[in-house]
């Protein structure tokens, strides 16, 4: 391949005015460097999702038995919601962000993302976010306990948390509308010549239409915030009844974001996957056109489909009429994307290694929760569904199985062309298995529980309700404890390890620009535009 | 033999015990089908669309688990070359189609059937506040609350050292329920003083959100006399896993008795008192009515 030849040429010249990384702390500090932000952006990723692991094993713990036993209620709701906050915000979103500020360049043959100070600012403000979030449990009156939703009037009622997760979430968003306006710009100007966009790998081409999502949606989440912010310490009544305003007007709003904002957690993940079957499949992606046009289908449906979240608000018959079939829509795109990826592996030469394995349990588990999706697009069923653990159920099969495995797959795919090194197989294995096996222990059983009548966000149940929970509780506890295990493979794999080759695997050698660099992948890379062909 | 005949009358007795004493079948799996003809209608719907997604489930994972048995390299399997085929393409998105539509004809149906409040034959006004439930017969003038049962309250307060299984229906037991009179389209009009709440009673396949300043509207006609349980389903704060819902379907001459009981029950009682009542509920309606003006 050209590109090659290009690197090779590059790599002979230019050299002297090279410069490295700064040294020590200063470096990551400072840094305007794709992979190191990419790399920040990661491992932040994944502190976050052992926090975020962290309350929700506090809440398995209390719901392991009936009756109250470790926490008080109101710390209970806290838990739920800086759970979902955390690990929305801070690790399944930013972990898909490092995985664009390490791969997009790579795979577009741009030096950098286009915009490099802004991408460093972006990560900092996200650390600030968080930081504050996590401030935010301290605080009299305790932390955030309204859920994730932040439905008014309940979250007027939160102490001096309030103002402070505010700010977060606008630190968080600000953050995330420059990383995706840091995307499109680095993937509208700095595609390698010849890199027309219906050549670009799936990865890159779902973070484009993710990122517009971003810039779409963001904005309108930190306009509700806000008028929570006002109705809170300024006495409007955006959301007060009392005072002529509509507290159901905050749900519109909140979930005109918060659609858009489930499939700025999922596009990524199709993208991961539509890189991995094929190179693990030894062939191209199937339909790779019919791909591009899925994921922009999905992305307009979901600024049509909002208020499926709210079928029990009282809506006009015609209204859930709407939201019922726009909903129902979906599993179109859906179904195509998950057919294609079936096509690819069909007649194909498989290989199972780690990242092909996670990505295979994506298929078979994002499925699972695609199905009840489905289930809960139909209105009047969602009537008995709505707000049990069926909705939990649905929403984590579509998240930890789909969106992190995916994220998960991701990291295995690549982390032998980061460190060129090898990773221990054999360790990623058993995290596989030990994690694929633990997250249907703990989440499967939470259908059963929903379809019974268990509502969701309630610390202590009816003893009908004793086995499942049980069960769920101990999956819940394996799940987390495989995870340590991927932190010692990424650290040890870090460390050193097998020399990883430029290809890494053998079935990537036509799957993307990335590969034709070296393993590990140099500090700057395409400092000469490759050629594609 | 009789070995075998002994156990198969254990098991076909445990099986029967699981059967007839709901609170016991823990290890529940499936939706309630409920005692309205709403229940009915979802719990069909619910089957159909589960029974559909099991067969597109199969049929998927089918040729996904004979593509990765098949198609392996270790099994010298080569790779072919082909990357897209427009028929299948066309195929495969045709017929989800097909199927959606199918789902929502019916599920249009019921949709309507569930949005139709007319000719109702009892209205019942449900507010929620944290934490517990407040039912006015609207058309009668009883009304009264509605909370966690004492037994439950007791047991639930952190470390209270008391077994729940010990407890009757912990968490889901009342002071008052509400109580209908069975056969009867009951209209309940739902909203709330304070926070969102939703009231839900999975036997009558309905839950609605009770919202401040919005009334929300939802019926059911209770087929089977029997006392019904729910919760609160909207997260509405610190006790909202503690105020649950305990309906009492009654026959209609109970459901008289009752009601006579309670209205004089109310007379019975100190007429000054019922007036305060009445003047402190009036005065609610005004400030709102006030905040709206402004």
């Amino acid at each position: 391949m050209s590109a090659s030849q290009t690197h090779g040429h590059a790599a002979a010249h230019d050299h002297h005015d090279d410069h490295g990384p700064a040294k020590g702390i200063l470096r990551w500090l400072t840094t305007t460097n794709h992979k190191d932000i990419g790399t920040m952006y990661l491992v932040f990723s994944l502190v976050m999702f052992f926090i975020g692991g962290a309350m929700a094993l506090v809440i398995r713990a209390e719901l392991f038995m009936p009756g109250m036993q470790l926490v008080d209620p109101g710390f209970f709701n806290t838990m739920t919601t800086v759970h979902a906050l955390i690990m929305v915000f801070g690790a399944v979103m930013p972990a898909t962000v490092g995985l664009a500020n390490w791969m997009i360049p790579l795979q577009i043959g741009a030096p950098d993302m286009a915009l490099p100070r802004m991408n460093n600012l972006s990560f900092w403000l996200l650390v600030a976010a968080f930081s504050l979030l996590i401030l935010s449990l301290f605080m009299p009156g305790g932390g955030p306990a309204a859920g994730w939703t932040l439905y008014p009037p309940l979250v007027l009622q939160t102490g001096d948390a309030f103002p402070l997760a505010i700010f977060a979430i606008h630190l968080a968003g600000a953050s995330s509308i420059m990383g995706a306006i840091n995307i499109i710009v680095t993937i509208m100007n700095l595609r390698a010549p010849g890199m027309s966009l219906m050549k670009m790998p799936l990865f890159t081409w779902t973070w484009l239409i993710t990122a517009y999502l971003l810039i779409a949606v963001m904005p309108v989440f930190a306009g509700a915030v806000t008028m929570l912010l006002t109705d809170h310490f300024f006495h409007t009544t955006f959301f007060a009844a009392a005072g002529g305003g509509d507290p159901v007007l905050y749900q519109h709003i909140f979930w005109f974001f918060g659609h858009p904002e489930v499939y700025i957690m999922i596009l990524p993940a199709f993208g991961l996957v539509s890189e991995i079957i094929p190179t693990f499949s030894r062939k191209k992606l199937f339909g790779y056109d019919a791909m591009v046009y899925a994921t922009a289908s999905i992305a307009f449906l979901s600024f049509i489909v909002w208020a499926h979240h709210m079928f029990t608000v009282g809506m006009p018959l015609a209204g859930e009429m709407f939201f019922m079939l726009s909903t129902m829509l979906i599993a179109v795109p859906t179904g195509v994307k998950v057919f294609n990826w079936t096509a690819t592996m069909w007649r194909g030469s498989l290989t199972f290694e780690p990242p092909m394995l996670f990505a295979l349990a994506f298929l078979f588990l994002f499925t699972i929760g695609g199905f009840s999706g489905l289930m809960m697009a139909i209105a009047p069923v969602d009537f008995q569904y709505h707000d049990t653990y069926f909705i939990v159920a649905h929403f984590h099969y579509v998240l930890v199985p789909g969106a992190v495995f995916a994220i998960m797959a991701g990291v295995y795919y690549w982390m032998p062309k980061w460190t060129g090194h090898m990773y221990d197989v054999k360790l990623a294995n058993i995290h596989f298995w030990l994690s694929a096996i633990s997250v249907n222990v703990l989440f499967f059983p939470q259908h059963f529980l929903g379809l019974a009548g268990m509502p969701r966000r309630i610390p202590d149940y009816s003893t009908q309700f004793a086995d499942w929970n049980m069960v769920s509780s101990v999956g819940a506890f394996g799940f987390g404890l495989s995870q340590l295990l991927f932190v010692y493979i990424i650290i040890k794999c870090a460390r050193g390890g097998a020399r990883a080759s430029d290809n890494v695997w053998e079935g990537a050698y036509n799957h993307g620009l990335e590969w034709t660099v070296p393993s590990p992948a140099p500090y700057h890379t395409f400092e000469d535009a490759p050629v594609v062909k | 033999m009789k070995m075998k005949r002994a156990l198969g009358a254990i098991s076909a007795t445990a099986l029967a015990a699981l059967w007839s004493v709901p609170a016991a079948a823990a290890w529940t799996l499936n939706l309630r089908q409920g005692v309205t003809e709403l229940s009915h209608d979802i719990y069909n719907l619910h089957m159909l669309i589960f029974w559909i997604c099991v067969a597109i489930a199969v049929t998927v994972f089918s040729v996904m688990i004979y593509s990765i048995a098949t198609f392996r390299k270790s099994k010298g399997a080569v790779s072919a070359s082909f990357s897209h085929n427009t028929t299948a393409e066309v195929v495969w998105t045709l017929i989800p189609v097909m199927i959606l539509v199918a789902m929502a004809i019916p599920a249009a149906r019921t949709l309507v059937k569930i949005e139709d409040t007319s000719g109702s034959e009892l209205t019942i006004k449900v507010t929620g506040y944290q934490w517990k439930w407040q039912y006015d017969y609207v058309d009668e003038g009883v009304s009264y609350f509605s909370t966690l049962a004492q037994a439950s309250n007791e047991a639930r307060q952190l470390d209270s050292g008391v077994d729940v299984y010990r407890v009757e229906n912990y968490l889901l037991d009342v002071d008052n329920p509400l109580v209908v009179p069975v056969n009867t389209k009951v209209r309940v009009l739902v909203t709330a003083a304070d926070v969102l709440h939703a009231w839900w009673v999975p036997d009558f396949g309905m839950k609605k959100d009770a919202i401040p300043g919005y009334i929300n509207e939802l019926w059911f006609k209770a087929e089977k006399v029997g006392t019904y349980r729910g919760q609160c389903a909207e997260l509405c704060g610190r006790d909202h896993g503690f105020m649950p819902v305990v309906v009492r379907v009654v026959e209609q001459a109970e459901y008289d008795s009752w009601l006579a009981g309670q209205k004089a029950a109310r007379q019975a009682a100190a007429a000054p008192a019922a007036q305060t009542a009445a003047a402190t509920t009036n005065n609610e309606t005004t400030t709102v009515l006030v905040a709206n003006a402004e």
